[in-house]
């Protein structure tokens, strides 16, 4: 039998609209967005500059936003980090040393590349990312749709409530470029 | 090149009311400082993290001036965070860095390229307005207050003697006179920052 096509409207709740994720920051009163471009995110990014209630502190190396994040909390502001789970892993020490460490309450928003739904992953970026999280005991949220949304918000009150750095993973790079 | 200790009593005497992050040059500055409320004397939570976490705190308080006693070892591991201080370009933010050719906590084996390299030049490639680099204490002296008198971002690169330490790291006498969390409660309650 003929599979039926989605409609569009089923096609929109099948991706994650970036809309969405800007009000989950601004609901939780993000002041700014420490962030690596990466291709789950580039619609997001567009929305966070057009926005003047953020400041986005861009940086180099994903490792550098887990200080300036500590820094930017240290002094009364409200950071997010966004960068892709390649980054976070080569951060590890920095997510130790000033974040876990210091007891900073930011939430890590990570694009999931590789991320396939059905465990057989051909990239070994989505291989390792849950388990990275978990050897830090790192906290995560999946985020994959709209509909998954206001996960967002439950990570944002974890880390205030537990004083850590919690996760969410951003689990849709093939719609990052969609408008 | 120069004590780190003189070089942060000539320092104390402009510092006003400056919030600051003395890295390295912790074990020194907490026996000169008299403000030890607005003093971030965070040991190393992870190497090469010094300059990020100033430049939040610079971003988090544009009223606060913050200054950062950044060391090369630390910055080499660091140096994409010039661009972004320079893009940011906080006013309020006072970049020096200690120069001692060395890794000198771990016994004192050289950085990479340790004589030749000017981070004065590569601040200033990145963006920075301002950048100096003094290997004498009186130019060091002579230059302070004007450097502290005109906005940021600067950077000023400092050649200092290594202090270099051999005894393994569980038998070293403890510098720090507070925990890391107490520092920052302590700045948090002089900022009037809740938690």
């Amino acid at each position: 039998m003929a599979q039926t096509p989605a409609t569009p409207a089923q096609a929109d709740e099948a991706q994650l609209d970036p809309r969405l994720v800007l009000d989950e920051m601004k609901k939780n009163g993000v002041t700014h967005v420490v962030w690596l471009p990466d291709s789950e995110t580039n619609f997001l990014y567009q929305l966070m500059e057009a926005d003047p209630s953020l400041t986005l502190v861009p940086v180099s190396r994903e490792g550098l936003a887990f200080s300036i994040a500590a820094g930017l909390a240290t002094g009364g502001q409200h950071p997010i980090i966004l960068i892709q789970n390649t980054g976070l892993m080569e951060s590890g020490d920095s997510l130790r040393g000033w974040t876990i460490a210091l007891q900073i309450p930011v939430v890590l928003m990570v694009g999931y590349r590789g991320w396939t739904r059905h465990g057989v992953n051909t990239d070994s970026a989505a291989t390792y990312t849950e388990r990275f999280l978990n050897a830090f005991g790192i906290t995560y949220y999946l985020v994959e749709t709209s509909a998954d949304a206001p996960r967002i918000s439950i990570a944002f009150e974890e880390a205030r409530r537990t004083q850590r750095p919690v996760a969410v993973l951003m689990a849709d790079e093939y719609h990052g470029f969609n408008r | 090149m120069f004590q780190t200790a003189d070089m942060l009593r000539i320092f104390n005497a402009h510092r006003g009311d400056a919030i600051v992050v003395p890295g390295r040059g912790g074990p020194h500055w907490n026996k000169i400082s008299t403000r030890p409320g607005r003093d971030v004397p965070l040991g190393d939570p992870a190497m090469g993290g010094h300059a990020g976490f100033a430049l939040g705190l610079a971003l988090a308080r544009p009223a606060d001036r913050v200054v950062l006693f950044d060391s090369e070892g630390d910055l080499l591991m660091s140096l994409g965070i010039l661009p972004t201080v320079a893009e940011l370009a906080p006013a309020n933010f006072y970049h020096f860095m200690l120069d001692n050719e060395c890794y000198a906590t771990t016994g004192g084996q050289p950085v990479p390229n340790a004589k030749n390299v000017a981070y004065d030049v590569i601040a200033r490639g990145c963006g920075y307005p301002r950048a100096f680099a003094f290997d004498k204490l009186e130019d060091f002296e002579a230059s302070l207050p004007s450097i502290l008198a005109q906005p940021g971002p600067v950077f000023a690169a400092l050649k200092v003697v290594a202090e270099v330490e051999n005894v393994p790291i569980g038998q070293r006498a403890r510098w720090q006179t507070r925990t890391r969390d107490r520092v920052l409660a302590d700045l948090r309650a002089e900022l009037g920052v809740a938690r």
